[in-house]
């Protein structure tokens, strides 16, 4: 049981390649990072596998639990078991952050069946309480003048309250204080299992301090160029990326 | 609540003498006004062909008005209930606090003769429909009248529900609304046709006057079928201190013009004008407006706002006018516009007239469409495209209903605003 990415292409709608064949497998319990620098195609490739309608896969595969996710649409992935925490989430006007989460919640349930109000709301302050949120975040416009980090932690809201298969985190760190990124480590760590798998992309090594990865890959020019354990995120925090010069690609 | 189904008299015998002659000098000048034409600066973008209303004649009502009353439901346990079918008084529920005027009009021109003709359609009709206010004051018969006497705060809504029945049928609402020093009160009037296949022409005409320091809010709901057409003028007076808000909703009908006019004619006077349309298919939705600051210091803040579906048009056209001496006013005006489809029109004229000194004033309009990247996190959380797109319209004109500030009318406009989400989803089936 794992995400499968096999030599994955994407190019932009205008033609420009981005993803030049990425391949990498996340089983199901692990956490994996992608590091690199700007530009190197990570957040590409979480959107791709989103299903982000702004980019065409040419070539390779995405698979989840064996299921093809390139022949599903974004909302169907999404119920399907992947979360996409967004580096730059949208701002929703006028739908408060209770009903967005349960209009996303109820997406999931068959048709005719209805989410116990109650219930919901015993669930989401549980989960507001885990990441130290006020309760009258809940009647607040979805992400509207939320500052950078209530904007993060509300994407790991939602993400608990989805309780994805697999959960790709783009860039959650950025924006973030220290105590802030305290917070959200605390809300992705309480959701480690046997039955999720994780990918964070991040710029800095700062965030693995606090959410520890089984593997850490690097990603440069659309491709990943070197994959190791939790150390190779210490080694580029010393060394920086300037290496990836060395390493034309091919 | 005590119910009393009235027999509804014929009362226009015993209408004042006043009342008689307006009528009558209402009816020359409305002889005399010619109908509006292409080329008027009032009717820019109008579609003048709707304004052929002589098919359209009053009917009166004197069949069965039991399914009615049942469908007249709005407010959880509203303070006063009335229900016209075609003009017609077919129920009058109230359970008014002591003091508080609040009466059909008919009955009030009788009972309160001086009073209602101190307030009756004091204000010239300047917003292009000078014609149609003049055949409502011609033609009215009833409506609501309410005084609220100084210092009393009512608490609750006072509803007002206008149904038209039959086809080709004419009515003539009429709302007043007076209030004293410190006083508040919030009236709600609800516009709905019988059934969905009779084509009717409503001509509403609302007043109101805040008095020093008082409260007036005031929500129309126009949901008549989309056979139907409405006129409604709306003009509004606040008194020093005085803080008013009038809401328009439109849904229904398949065409509406609305002018809304307020006079701040009192030091630290507020008025919010708020609007939320949905139109879908062909409708037109008119409206024009115009915020008077005639004495210094008053603030006024119009928010409009458009979801336009389908092959459907809107226009706004609106104005902020400084009197000269009206300094230090606060004036805003915005329309802003979500186009929910590549065919639908929307035009906006926003205007700004400052004849003072130390004015903050802006005004602006904006339309756009919800863009990709919003429509990709809303999916990207699970929801269909078509739900996320009606969950974004929906937040649109929810900023503007919580302007309202009062929970049950809030969700009374929402509950409309839903069944016209609703019908959008199903392709007006």
């Amino acid at each position: 049981m794992s995400l499968q990415i096999k030599d994955l292409h994407a190019t932009l709608e205008d033609g420009t390649e981005i993803l030049k064949g990425v391949t990498l497998e996340i089983p199901k319990g692990e956490v994996h990072a992608i590091m690199g620098p700007n530009g190197s195609g990570k957040s590409t490739l979480s959107k791709v596998i989103s299903g982000h309608e702004g980019y065409v896969v040419t070539s390779g595969s995405v698979t989840m639990d064996g299921e093809n996710l390139l022949e599903m649409e974004v909302d169907e992935r999404s119920r399907a078991g992947i979360f996409l925490a967004f580096q730059y989430p949208s701002e929703v006007p006028g739908v408060s952050n209770a009903n967005f989460i349960r209009a996303a919640l109820q997406a999931r349930l068959p048709k005719g069946e209805e989410i116990d109000a109650v219930a919901y709301y015993k669930h989401l302050y549980s989960k507001m309480d885990l990441l130290e949120m006020d309760r009258k975040f809940t009647a607040r416009a979805v992400n509207e003048g939320f500052s950078g980090g209530e904007k993060k932690r509300n994407e790991i809201l939602q993400m608990i309250m989805l309780e994805p298969k697999y959960a790709l985190l783009d860039e959650t760190d950025s924006g973030l204080d220290i105590d802030a990124l305290k917070i959200v480590a605390k809300g992705v760590n309480s959701m480690r299992s046997e039955d999720r798998g994780f990918l964070l992309i991040t710029h800095y090594q700062r965030l693995l301090d606090y959410i520890k990865p089984d593997h850490v890959h690097v990603m440069s020019a659309g491709r990943i160029v070197r994959s190791g354990g939790p150390e190779l995120a210490l080694e580029l925090e010393e060394t920086g990326y300037d290496f990836l010069k060395e390493l034309a690609p091919a | 609540m005590s119910a009393v189904i009235e027999p509804t008299p014929d009362l226009s015998a015993t209408f004042p003498a006043w009342f008689n002659e307006r009528q009558k000098a209402a009816r020359e000048l409305y002889e005399s006004t010619p109908t509006p034409k292409r080329g008027d600066e009032e009717w820019r973008f109008a579609n003048i062909k709707q304004l052929d209303f002589s098919a359209y004649a009053p009917s009166g009502f004197d069949g069965d008005a039991t399914d009615m009353i049942a469908r007249s439901v709005g407010v959880e346990a509203p303070l006063a209930k009335l229900v016209f079918i075609n003009d017609t008084l077919v129920l009058s529920e109230s359970n008014v606090p002591t003091g508080l005027i609040c009466l059909p009009l008919a009955e009030a021109l009788v009972s309160h003769s001086e009073l209602v003709e101190k307030h009756f359609m004091q204000q010239e009709t300047r917003l292009g429909s000078a014609k149609f206010s003049a055949l409502h004051a011609a033609s009215v018969i009833n409506g609501l009248f309410v005084f609220v006497p100084d210092k009393l705060e009512v608490e609750g809504t006072i509803e007002v529900h206008h149904w038209i029945s039959g086809e080709n049928t004419l009515v003539f609402p009429h709302t007043l609304i007076v209030t004293g020093r410190h006083s508040k009160v919030r009236v709600v009037d609800m516009f709905r046709s019988a059934n969905d296949s009779d084509s009717g022409l409503a001509i509403a005409f609302n007043d109101l006057s805040a008095g020093p320091g008082s409260k007036l809010d005031y929500v129309a709901i126009q949901a008549l079928n989309e056979k139907s057409r409405m006129v409604q003028i709306n003009e509004t007076s606040a008194d020093r201190d005085a803080s008013t808000t009038g809401f328009i909703l439109n849904t229904g009908s398949t065409w509406a013009r609305n002018e809304s006019l307020t006079r701040l004619e009192g030091p630290g006077s507020r008025s919010d004008m708020l609007s939320v349309s949905i139109p879908y298919q062909d409708q037109e939705y008119d409206q024009r407006t115009f915020q008077h600051h005639v004495s210094e210091g008053a603030y006024s803040d119009l928010l409009y706002k458009n979801s336009l579906y389908d092959e459907s048009k809107t226009v706004f056209s609106g104005l902020i006018f400084v009197d000269e001496g009206a300094h230090h006013t606060d004036a805003y005006q915005t329309c802003r516009n979500l186009l929910m489809s590549d065919t639908c029109e929307a035009n906006s004229m926003p205007g700004l007239e400052i004849n003072a000194d130390q004015v903050k004033c802006s005004h602006g309009s904006t339309s756009s469409q919800i863009s990709d990247e919003e429509i990709f996190y809303l999916r990207a959380r699970g929801i269909d495209p078509v739900r996320a797109r009606q969950l974004i319209a929906r937040g649109f004109s929810v900023e503007v209903v919580e302007r309202l500030n009062d929970e049950a009318v809030e969700s009374l406009v929402l509950q409309f605003i839903d069944e016209k989400f609703a019908k959008i989803a199903t392709g007006g089936a």
